[in-house]
């Protein structure tokens, strides 16, 4: 039965609530300004790369008559291949976005409570570098903390770094691809890194874990997980919801959620027990083989089905469709991998299995990163910071290898091991993007200064006492993007138009705070196209070239063994770690091991969540564009449990999680499309935020609800599919 | 003189509505409308699904109904590639196209006049291909002309199977989707 008919559909209800806390910027017509052109028309492009999301795809961006029209992807661009993802075309949308921050913003009243008053860029900077000044005489500069994401953060670190604290983080590491990193470095003694380095144009098999590509729209990894469908590749989806990617899969293994461990145990089991693994392999990069096959030697998958919900007849059956592809055969690491704690061990399950297939290094697997040499603008030495980070006390977390929001969340509370009084926050919105917001609201509360950069008015500027309103990216430069890729290259993001009213770019404000903090030498540049210049020179480039192609290519490098390169690991033993000595030692299993999940109470189920291919996080749900795509999230609840509980699909509910947390309202989805022990929502949405037009109170917050959290003991990620719900009728 | 039409194959496509904000970018299609949409058909029980997900538009009809009930002519067959197009100086937005065409393709402009998808003849006539087609991701959309034997679209509507959209209507749809 088709959903949505025509006339149903892209329905935008008017009404819109809340104070414009920006002072208000009337978008232009948006239709008008997107009209196609008539002859007569002025049209200019401009090469550029996207940043609705961080994965930076090479963009063109078109004005007509001066003004911002469209944006298409480069066809230069190793990463875009010449298309964008739905919301880098709807890019347009976030400079057009009517609910932007306009001017600085200094707080009114209490924390928390959005009123601000406009003032000058002088007066905002100085409050700000006044503040540091006491912070930093009275506790140190590590009493400051900077919490960033993506690549407009450059310039702030390097202004932290130079006022003298290595309190910086982001949320991308704890609560997303943290685990995913340590496990596969603990294992091949690398990273997965960012983009991904998994060859899927080329695998033959890819099995996905609950890693919903097409939904997850990362741009060069849906293209290549088409690419790999239109070449018959056999895919294995494991969900505990029928994904846009099951609907490909060749298998779907509906899996209990939290139990992916044991079915990754059992299909180990077995390519190890029918010998399908890639022995020479094995043989010849492996340590610890013996004793790895004695630890999985009881998970068959008998042992795995009552866990599970996987017949043994299917865990067999696909373990040996892998095999029969092998080293083609790709076991996609997923990238928010923040489940349920154990979840370092679950990334190394992944790794190991990959060991198995021998994926790593080989062609339709997993290929090496190479870069270009563009060396750093030289600056003076950063300050040694004595007492080092505050985010990991001990070593607690003995394998964390990035910096822990969490526990910089943590030690803001407590004052352990040293009090943190100053917070700046760059386009992250830790209310959406950390678990249990009371914990975050509290740790504001106590700090003396609260700063956030961002370009719409979110639920974490609304706790600010200065807000910064930045250029978008179609307005502004950033640092290069010298990128580790299968393909070098170096990209640039320049402006295309002008902001629309007093926005400015990272880089000039972090300078401009650098300055005023007595710092200004380690911005030793007039304006950013000397730095990017400089910068370009010194690797033997040329700006000019770069400004008028948006890419520069670098020469192809091998990035698998059979082309060259040259088999290295860089764990302890210098092998691919089967079992792991350094584990052992501290304390932990050498080989992963299967932790049972907790059971969701009666009439509760456990909340998932994961993404829109038309939305950022949180980021994207004001852009008009976007929002017309998607204005709302749905609670995805398994349709006959709704007709025996008499939800019906449509009706607004709200959810209630284990600790009494209650939810804005939400429509429920009920679908064949998922178990009966979960429901599922879009994160995102639902926010809080009184200055975010449409978007307020629109559908229901994941965040919100996941008070309860899972830390990994190896490495202090936050697994958040821990949490249950149930559904109560709204009125 | 060409027949253009386009193929869609489902088995790519992953529902991200990058076309229809393409579409919308590309011209003018005001807010809350659109020319473009995508449908996820599901069938079966859980876990024995199977869905098919289709981005559709006007199909651009053999025998277009919209066309044959057009009391003033807007609605017309254009000479170039037999695509149905609306002159919107010309239309009356009486809305009989709109009660006629099976397919839901059609809308009301606000400033009157009844509107929906062209093919971007606009962008074919300079070259490139439909907005939506070029944007795609997964490219899984091919555009081209049906009466050429030898284009891509003819030649992946002989070679897989598919399927067109209420064909008992007797439209005779131009777009064909690849199962
Ligand atoms: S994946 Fe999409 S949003 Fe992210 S950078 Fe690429 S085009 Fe932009
Ligand atoms: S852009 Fe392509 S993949 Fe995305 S919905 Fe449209 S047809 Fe499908
Ligand atoms: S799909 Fe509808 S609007 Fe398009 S030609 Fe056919 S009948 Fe006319």
């Amino acid at each position: 039965m088709p959903v949505l008919s025509r006339r149903r559909f892209l329905k935008i209800s008017s009404g819109a609530v809340g104070l414009t806390a920006a002072g208000g910027f009337a978008g232009p017509n948006l239709s008008e300004l997107m009209a196609a052109p008539v002859p007569g028309d002025e049209i200019r492009t401009v090469p550029t790369f996207c940043d609705i999301c961080f994965w930076k795809c090479g963009a063109i961006a078109y004005t007509k008559n001066g003004q911002l029209w469209k944006v298409e992807g480069n066809p230069e661009d190793p990463l875009s291949r010449g298309r964008l993802c739905p919301r880098g075309t709807g890019g347009v949308g976030a400079h057009y976005d009517p609910q932007r921050l306009t001017a600085p913003l200094l707080r009114r009243e209490k924390r928390g409570q959005e009123e601000w008053v406009e003032v000058t860029w002088d007066e905002a900077l100085g409050f700000i570098a006044e503040k540091m000044q006491v912070i930093k005489k009275t506790h140190g500069p590590e009493a400051m903390a900077l919490f960033s994401h993506g690549i407009g953060g450059t310039f702030f670190k390097q202004a932290f770094k130079a006022y003298g604290t290595p309190n910086i983080a982001a949320p991308s590491y704890a609560q997303c691809r943290g685990p995913r990193d340590v496990g596969f470095n603990l294992t091949f003694g690398e990273g997965v890194s960012t983009p991904e380095r998994t060859d899927i144009r080329n695998a033959q098999c890819l099995t996905l874990i609950g890693s919903h590509l097409g939904e997850n729209m990362h741009n060069t990894q849906v293209q290549e997980f088409a690419e790999a469908i239109e070449k018959g590749a056999s895919i294995i989806v494991v969900d505990p919801r029928f994904s846009i990617a099951a609907s490909k899969a060749k298998y779907y293994l509906p899996i209990k959620p939290g139990t992916d461990m044991a079915l990754l145990l059992a299909w180990m089991n077995v390519l190890v027990n029918e010998e399908l693994y890639d022995k020479p392999y094995v043989e010849e990069y492996g340590f610890g083989f013996e004793a790895f096959q004695a630890e999985i030697a009881p998970y068959t998958p008998e042992w795995a089905y009552p866990k599970t919900g996987i017949t043994p007849r299917m865990i067999r059956d696909t373990a040996r469709e892998m095999a029969r592809y092998k080293p083609a055969s790709l076991v996609h690491p997923g990238r928010h991998v923040t489940w349920y704690g154990d979840d370092a061990q679950r990334s190394r399950a992944i790794a190991l299995l990959n060991a198995l297939l021998g994926s790593w290094g080989r062609k339709g697997g997993f290929w090496s990163p190479v870069s270009m040499d563009v060396p750093g603008y030289p600056h003076p030495p950063y300050p040694d910071s004595e007492r080092g980070k505050a985010d990991n006390p001990g070593h607690k977390y003995p394998f964390a290898d990035g910096a822990l929001t969490t526990g910089i969340r943590e030690a803001t509370l407590t004052g352990e091991p040293y009090p943190i009084k100053g917070w700046f926050v760059y386009a992250t919105n830790l209310m959406q993007a950390l678990p249990n917001r009371e914990e975050t609201i509290r740790a504001i509360q106590g700090l003396d200064l609260m700063v956030v950069v961002d370009v719409i008015p979110s639920e974490i500027a609304g706790w600010a006492d200065v807000v910064l309103p930045e250029s978008i990216y179609l307005e502004r430069h950033d640092d290069l993007n010298v990128e580790w890729f299968r393909d070098p290259f170096i990209a640039l993001r320049q402006p295309v138009v002008e902001s629309p009213a007093d926005q400015k770019p990272n880089w000039w404000m972090a300078r401009e705070l650098a300055k005023k903090l007595g710092l200004g030498a380690y911005f030793p540049w007039n304006d950013i196209h000397e730095y990017l210049d400089q910068r370009l020179q010194a690797g033997g480039y040329s700006l000019a070239d770069l400004e008028q192609h948006g890419i520069i290519r670098g020469d192809k490098q091998p990035v698998f063994f059979d082309e060259g390169l040259v088999p290295e690991f860089y764990t302890p033993s210098g092998k691919i770690e089967f079992f792991s000595l350094q584990l052992q030692e501290a304390g932990f299993d050498p080989v992963p091991k299967f932790n049972p999940p907790a059971e969701p109470p009666p009439g509760h189920f456990r909340l998932l969540y994961g993404r829109a291919p038309m939305h950022s996080f949180s980021r994207t749900q004001t852009n008009p564009l976007l929002a017309e795509m998607m204005e709302e999230n749905e609670v995805w609840l398994n349709a006959d449990i709704a007709r025996r509980l008499g939800f019906e699909s449509g009706q607004y509910v709200r959810l209630k999680n284990q600790d009494g947390v209650v939810s804005n309202p939400i429509r429920v989805k009920a679908t064949q499309r998922i178990r009966g022990d979960c429901v599922y929502m879009v994160h995102g949405f639902g926010h809080t935020a009184r200055g975010l037009g449409k978007a307020y109170l629109k559908g229901a917050s994941d965040a919100q609800l996941i008070t309860r959290y899972e830390t990994d003991p190896l490495m202090g990620g936050s697994g958040m599919n821990v949490n249950f719900v149930s559904l109560e009728l709204e009125a | 003189m060409a027949r253009f039409g386009m193929v869609i194959d489902t088995t790519k496509c992953v529902a991200c509505m990058d076309c229809v904000v393409a579409c919308k970018t590309e011209n003018e299609v005001p807010e809350g409308l659109c020319r473009d949409w995508i449908v996820q058909e599901v069938k079966g029980a859980f876990p024995e699904l199977q869905m098919e997900i289709r981005s559709e538009r006007c199909n651009h009809c053999d025998n277009p109904p919209c066309v044959d009930c057009c009391p003033t002519g807007a609605s017309h067959v254009e000479p170039l590639g037999l695509t149905v197009q609306v002159t919107g100086d010309v239309c009356i937005g009486c809305k009989a196209c709109l009660a006629s065409c099976p397919y839901d393709a059609r809308y009301i402009h606000p400033e009157g006049y009844a509107d929906k998808c062209t093919f971007c003849m606009h962008r074919v006539v300079e070259g490139l291909e439909p907005a939506c087609v070029a944007v795609c991701p997964t490219r899984c959309m091919y555009f081209g002309d049906l009466d050429d034997p030898n284009s891509q679209v003819s030649r992946l509507i002989r070679s897989r199977k598919g399927h067109t959209l209420l064909p008992e209507a007797g439209t005779k749809p131009r777009i064909h989707f690849l199962t």
